[in-house]
């Protein structure tokens, strides 16, 4: 690895210390991101834009205030990077597509609001796979992003440039989505910490839809403490929202303890399954002894309707995702062809035939298909009461454990292009993390270690507003493992 | 083969109804690769999901609503960034 | 004068009435302002209504109230528990390319559901529900829908509340189906939801069958006249089919509004599918019998009600109060009036006769003319004193509807005074008896023949004659002359 300032590796609470303290200055650190975004992402490919301009203004005025003794927020100078399917005022908001790759949004998303207000610099927009449908960022229609951990894999997906700009110390913290997995799956794959929120935690104004009911904003850093700091500052009640929960901000950072004695930790078997690497599967078992060695339980259990997470998953979403992406026509923003002579059905149709890429259009028929009439009751209403079983059953068994473990991808990172070939394969990766978005539930990824420099993952799940639970089971974890983990760029 | 459980025309009917132009060559694509992955959700017809109803929302909510106050904001930039426009009309392509 | 349906003919039309909740100053999930008429297009807009994406709906309380309102007034169950769901369709004049809205199948139940209405004379049009929805924007062509080379787009209008309303197929003629109309625009008028006066605020679609037959859907009909005309059209067109041994097809038509005649719309490749499904950014709406209790307690007097009062309160005549009640402004008229004015049943004759013709012939609504309560009432007491004939009244009064003056200043103006000036008609009079001698000898002969030569000295003196002075006139010449001959 390059060498690499050690400014970039301190955590965000801690460059907020320093800023505060004048010990260190915004401008310098900031420009320090930009010069390893220079150097590293010409081979990872993490950004789609890079505000460069802006954030040194925002820094420079940090700073000022600074020196005035003012007050500065409580994410004062550190640099986010955030997924391009969140709207960012009068910065391109692409969602990796070539149907937004001029869209400029003329307002901010509701975190992005809440960021700036705490005084965070964002840097940049990071890639993704298109409209958040993938699972490895290389179905972006700009170029895949590539894993700082092996420049031959991908960095999971689909918030992929989020995570991977983090991982290599480009950004500080970043904001992924998670929709089936979206940012756990490449925290999972780069190495670094990823948490999907409770649905309706944090809002979703803003966020360019793909699947309404299931996903979530979700906080990616290199350590659990600058996840839960983002946490505080972007959640909470949004009147914008009408599905965010009427609830103030969390204060996670108040749980960053190591303590986990008590805790009972569920363990199901179906996510074990047949698919699973064996190495993964031992990883994931020797975190979970470890945890047993601080004061934990860890049990295995057995919930049989998750083997039908990911069909259900599927159907909804792709269902929800076929609605959500009907706006796109080219009349009134967005990608729109020269208009022949057409009439209004022909220029829509050949509109969205260039715009969209492969995959999107895959899930878009196969969400008509489910939503139409004589298949909606055999598909999207059954995959909605299946959804009903699988809550009832996650219920069930948080009566009995505190929370669940499981591995968080059921592979190591693969090759580019491996999974390319079937669709299917793809959303086979989705197996461990879809159920948490079917039930609304948190989860969250940390890294528990690693084979042959490939990053491995664990995932816990808790029951609803239970952030705090996974905060301090990770937190532990995360000290306890001690991992130094570093990139191979 | 996959074509038991999708036809061509089923295919067709749903690029009909997405407004996605495709080719000849897209549909037997898509009647392969829509065929596989339907075959997998029929996993879903062996779960007895009698009397269960469905989850549209998981969260608790209801009665989210706001006031009836106006506030018009203004709509200039939100003109400048459509494709095609004659006056202050959107341009849209002829209805027949 | 159109003949009326064949009364054997059988004949079932059914509503879809798409009624805009005028009232509200917001759209139905966003704060753009509603009132959009007159202003420039793509004004009245803002991200979330434009369907930018990213952006998320909030549900418009009082547009909820204002539904729940009309459901009581139209004698509706409020369901306990609502949702709303996704219609999804492309559509030029539809930013999201589906519409918010709601859906009776599928699990979902719409705002309200069966209720009625009752027509003066007692026949009840059962609703069959009752729905929340948003409107589209508005499509403009340069030219016709078939010759333009483009559609402009407006989308002030686009987000902006629906109530839709939908009966079953009880009524019977298109007739009907405008009184219909009438009745539910008043209801709505009333309780001040939505205000019928204003241009494209209440739209409907209908289905007709005759004799059992195959239903036919009629779309864009722009007015309730229209309806009439639209569902006569289609009426004879199927009938006709029918006689000539032919089927009617089941489908959707257009009412060419220019040419007065229903068109199959352009025969489409595919159907469409909505593919409803549950709006995923909205939660579900709980009404407790509370809410409706409220509500209904706050409610504004209704059409039936108003009635029954102005026959108790100002002994009118069921028929005049009838008509009255069926116009909001008119009621509101007749009521500022008769604050004023001792004699209620007289104005309300005025009212439902006299000003209402004019007002049709005029092809003007009463809010279009100047003519106030007080120019009204002054009319009624220059006759009542004896300064203009009733005939004159009349005159008057349609000159203030488009002059807005006060009748006295007409009166003075036109010099327009009743003319009681005895021996001035009796010089008339005789002259008449000269110049129509034939008249002269009927009358003599035949009593009801005065009536003419009455005519003609009334026509002398432009109806300004006392009407009852030159009967006496007249009378006592004819006995004058028979006493001589």
């Amino acid at each position: 690895m390059f060498h690499m300032p050690g400014i970039l590796e301190l955590p965000a609470s801690e460059i907020v210390r320093r800023v505060k303290l004048q010990e260190i200055s915004v401008e310098e650190y900031i420009g320090e991101c930009f010069e390893r975004i220079r150097t590293v992402d010409p081979k990872i490919h993490a950004f789609l834009t890079l505000t460069e301009d802006d954030a040194m203004v925002r820094a420079r005025e940090i700073d000022i205030r600074t020196r005035r003794g003012e007050k500065v927020g409580s994410l004062a100078g550190v640099a986010v990077a955030v997924k391009d399917n969140i709207c960012t005022m009068g910065v391109r908001t692409t969602c990796a597509s070539k149907m937004l790759e001029r869209f400029v949004p003329t307002y901010d998303a509701t975190v992005i609001e809440r960021l700036k207000a705490q005084d965070a610099v964002i840097v940049g927009k990071t890639n993704m796979d298109e409209f958040a449908m993938g699972s490895s960022t290389e179905q972006s229609a700009f170029g895949p992003t590539i894993n700082p951990y092996d420049l031959e894999r991908v960095p999971g997906g689909s918030s992929g440039g989020s995570a991977a700009s983090v991982a290599s110390f480009e950004a500080t913290v970043s904001l992924g989505s998670d929709t089936g997995g979206s940012a756990r799956c490449p925290a999972s794959f780069c190495g670094v910490v990823g948490l999907k929120p409770t649905y309706g935690l944090v809002s979703r104004y803003g966020l360019i839809a793909f699947a309404n009911s299931l996903e979530q904003i979700s906080p990616i850093g290199r350590r659990v403490a600058d996840v839960a700091t983002v946490m505080d500052c972007i959640s909470g009640h949004d009147s914008r929202d009408s599905t965010s929960v009427k609830t103030g901000p969390t204060s996670l950072r108040s749980h960053l303890i190591e303590d986990v004695s008590g805790i009972r930790v569920g363990v199901p078997k179906e996510l074990f399954g047949e698919g699973t690497d064996e190495v993964v599967s031992k990883s994931v078992w020797d975190a979970l002894k470890r945890l047993e060695g601080l004061g934990a339980t860890c049990e295995e259990v057995s919930l049989k309707s998750l083997k039908y997470a990911l069909a259900s998953y599927y159907i909804i979403s792709m269902s929800e995702a076929s609605s959500n992406l009907a706006r796109y026509d080219g009349l009134r923003y967005g990608f729109r062809l020269e208009d022949e002579d057409w009439d209004w059905s022909e220029a829509f149709s050949r509109n969205r035939r260039e715009g969209f890429g492969p995959e999107v259009k895959r899930r878009i028929m196969l969400g008509t298909y489910a939503l139409s009439a004589g298949y909606y009751n055999q598909y999207y209403l059954k995959a909605q009461k299946v959804r009903t079983l699988i809550r009832q059953e996650l219920s069930r068994v948080f009566k009995v454990f505190n929370i669940l473990a499981s591995p968080t991808m059921p592979i190591l990172p693969f090759k580019l292009g491996e999974k390319l070939r079937d669709p299917l394969e793809m959303y086979m990766c989705d197996f461990d993390t879809v159920t948490a978005n079917l039930a609304g539930i948190p989860a969250i990824s940390i890294p528990c270690s690693t084979y042959r420099g490939l990053p491995i993952g664990i995932q816990f799940m808790a029951p609803p507003f239970r952030e705090d639970l996974l905060i301090r089971v990770s937190y532990t974890l995360e000290k306890s493992l001690r991992l130094d983990l570093r990139p191979a760029v | 083969m996959s074509g038991r459980i999708i036809t061509s025309e089923e295919v067709r009917r749903l690029a009909w109804l997405s407004k996605i132009k495709i080719s000849k060559n897209e549909e037997r694509r898509y009647l392969e690769e829509m065929g596989e992955i339907l075959e997998y959700f029929k996993m879903l017809d062996e779960v007895d999901t009698e009397g269960v109803e469905p989850t549209y929302h998981v969260i608790e909510l209801v009665n989210v609503t706001r006031e009836d106050v106006a506030q018009q904001t203004s709509s200039n930039s939100l003109l400048e960034i459509v494709p095609v426009m004659k006056g202050r009309y959107v341009k849209a392509p002829r209805i027949i | 004068m159109r003949v009326e349906a064949v009364p054997e003919l059988k004949v079932k039309i059914g509503l879809e009435v798409h009624c805009q909740l005028t009232d509200l100053k917001s759209k139905l999930f966003c704060s753009c302002s509603a009132d959009y008429r007159g202003s420039e297009p793509n004004t009245h807009i803002c991200p979330v209504c434009m369907g930018l994406p990213g952006t998320l709906p909030v549900l418009n309380r009082k547009a909820v109230e204002d539904a729940i309102m009309i459901a009581l007034a139209l004698n509706m169950k409020v369901s306990s528990r609502t949702l709303f769901y996704r219609k999804n369709y492309f559509y030029p004049d539809m930013p999201k390319n589906f519409q918010i809205s709601q859906y009776d199948r599928a699990g979902g139940v719409p705002i309200a559901k069966d209720g009625y209405v009752t027509l003066d004379g007692g026949r009840k049009i059962r609703i069959s529900r009752l729905q929340l929805e948003e409107d589209p924007g508005k499509l403009v062509y340069e030219g016709t829908i078939e010759t333009s080379r483009a559609t402009l787009v407006d989308y002030n209008r686009a987000g902006v509340a629906l109530a839709e309303i939908v009966t079953e197929p009880d009524i019977t003629s298109p007739r009907e189906a405008r009184i219909f109309l009438q009745k539910l625009r008043s209801i709505l008028e009333h309780l001040g939801v939505s205000s019928g006066e204003l241009e494209g605020s209440m739209r409907c679609d209908a289905n007709i069958s005759i004799e059992g037959g195959t239903r036919v859907e009629v779309k864009n009909i722009s007015s309730f006249k229209e309806v009439e005309r639209a569902l006569n059209f289609e009426m004879t067109r199927q009938r006709n089919l029918l006689r000539k041994g032919l089927r009617v097809g089941r489908e959707t038509r257009h009412w060419d509004e220019l040419r007065r005649v229903t068109v199959t719309l352009r025969v489409k490749e595919e159907e469409e599918d909505y593919r409803y499904f549950p709006e995923p950014d909205l939660v579900p709406i709980l009404i407790s019998e509370e809410d409706v209790e409220r509500l209904r307690a706050s409610m504004p007097e209704l059409p039936d009600s108003r009635k029954r009062r102005l026959m108790e309160q100002y002994g009118i005549s069921m028929q005049n109060a009838e008509v009255l009640t069926d116009n909001k402004a008119l009621a509101e008229f007749f009521e500022a009036c008769a604050a004023d004015y001792g004699r209620p049943d007289l104005l309300s004759n005025w009212i439902v006769g006299d000003l209402l013709s004019y007002l049709y012939d005029m092809g003007l609504e009463l809010r279009e003319t100047k003519l106030t309560p007080g120019h009204m009432v002054g009319i009624l007491r220059l006759i009542d004193d004896g300064t203009i004939s009733g005939k004159i009244g009349k005159e008057v009064l349609k000159e203030i509807i488009i002059t807005g003056e006060a009748p006295e200043n007409i009166v003075k103006a036109r010099g327009l005074v009743r003319i009681s000036d005895r021996e001035y008609l009796e010089r008339l009079t005789e002259r008449v008896f000269e110049e129509n001698p034939k008249a002269v000898s009927d009358a003599l002969k035949d009593e009801k023949a005065i009536r003419f030569l009455v005519g003609q000295l009334m026509k002398l003196t432009d109806g300004k004659a006392d009407p009852q002075l030159a009967n006496i006139l007249v009378t006592n010449r004819l006995k004058a002359l028979a006493g001589k001959g």
